[in-house]
C-alpha cells in the first residue's frame, strides 16, 4: 500500500513538473526571442578589435549571468537516458537557454552603461553544487557572458567634411 | 585593513589586451581579487523548491553576482594602491571548493594608459 502511495506521489510529481517545466522553458524562449531582436542593433563579436571606422570614446567591462536548472522530470528522464548514453536532449535547451539569458543580460548592461557595441565576447559555464549529495542528481548551470563595451562618438567624423567653426 | 576610497580615481575595466583609443604607457603587473561564498539556509530552501520546476535559481544568481563584484572590487583596490587607471585583459573564474562554496576569482594586468 505504502509503495503504492509513493508511486502514485512520484506519478503526480512527474506529471506536474513535466507540465511546469514545458511551460516555464516555452515562456522563457518567448522572452529570450523578444529582448534579441530588441537588442540586434548593438554589434557583437568575439574579437578584440572595433569594427572598421570606429572611434571610441569610452570602454568598460560588461557582464551578464544567470543560474539555471532543469525540472524533476527532465532529471528523472535523464536518468534513463544515462543508462543507454548518447544525446541527452532534455539539457541542451537547458544550456542553450542559460546561455543565450546570459548573452542578453550582458547586452542589457551594456546598453544600461551606455555603450555602442560589446567586442571580446566570452561565454563560461560552470557547475553549480547543491549542499547535498551527488545523488540528489541536481543540475544547475551558472553561465557567464562578458566583454568589453565600446562607446563611440555620437557623430561619426567622416572625413573630407568641412568642421563648423 | 578598511578599504580606501578614492571615487575621484576610476579604473577603467577591459578583458581586451588594451583599452580601445587609448595608449598603455605604463605596466604594473598582475592584480586579483577573491572571495568565497556559501548560500545561506534560507536560499538554499528556496533553490531546493525551484529545482523541482525547473529555471532559473534568482538567489544563486544574485549570490554570485554580489561575489564576482565584490572580487572585482578588492582588485581594482589592489590596481588603485599600485597607482593604475586601468586593468586590461580582466578574467573571471569559479572553483567550488566544498559543498554548497564557491570561490569567485577575477584577475587582470593594472596599467597607466593615456
Amino acid at each position: 500500500m505504502d509503495a503504492l502511495i509513493g508511486l502514485g506521489l512520484t506519478a503526480i510529481l512527474l506529471i506536474a513538473t513535466f507540465i511546469i517545466g514545458q511551460k516555464g522553458e516555452r515562456d522563457h524562449f518567448e522572452d529570450l526571442r523578444r529582448r534579441e531582436a530588441r537588442l540586434r542593433v548593438m554589434p557583437v563579436t568575439t574579437f578584440e578589435t572595433l569594427p572598421t571606422g570606429w572611434e571610441p570614446t569610452g570602454s568598460g567591462i560588461v557582464t551578464g549571468s544567470v543560474v539555471m536548472s532543469a525540472d524533476y522530470f527532465k532529471r528523472f528522464v535523464a536518468g534513463f537516458r544515462k543508462f543507454f548514453g548518447g544525446r541527452l536532449t532534455m539539457y541542451e535547451p537547458l544550456l542553450d537557454r542559460a546561455r543565450r539569458e546570459a548573452v542578453v543580460r550582458m547586452l542589457e548592461d551594456a546598453q544600461k552603461k551606455g555603450f555602442d557595441a560589446v567586442i571580446n565576447v566570452r561565454i563560461e559555464g560552470s557547475r553549480i553544487n547543491r549542499s547535498g549529495t551527488e545523488k540528489d542528481g541536481v543540475v544547475a548551470v551558472e553561465m557567464l557572458a562578458y566583454g568589453t563595451g565600446i562607446k563611440r562618438a555620437r557623430k561619426p567624423v567622416t572625413p573630407g567634411t568641412p568642421k563648423a567653426a | 585593513m578598511p578599504p580606501v576610497v578614492r571615487p575621484s580615481a576610476t579604473i577603467t575595466l577591459t578583458n581586451t589586451e588594451t583599452i580601445p583609443g587609448k595608449e598603455i604607457v605604463q605596466f604594473f603587473g598582475l592584480v586579483s581579487g577573491n572571495t568565497v561564498r556559501a548560500k545561506h539556509a534560507g536560499r538554499d530552501f528556496m533553490a531546493g523548491l525551484k529545482n523541482i520546476v525547473g529555471g532559473e535559481l534568482k538567489g544563486y544568481t544574485e549570490l554570485l553576482t554580489e561575489s564576482r563584484e565584490e572580487a572585482t572590487a578588492r582588485m581594482v583596490e589592489q590596481a588603485r594602491l599600485m597607482g593604475a587607471n586601468a586593468i586590461v585583459n580582466v578574467r573571471f573564474a569559479t572553483s567550488s571548493i566544498a559543498q554548497g562554496a564557491a570561490e569567485l576569482f577575477a584577475y587582470g594586468t593594472a596599467v597607466r594608459v593615456e
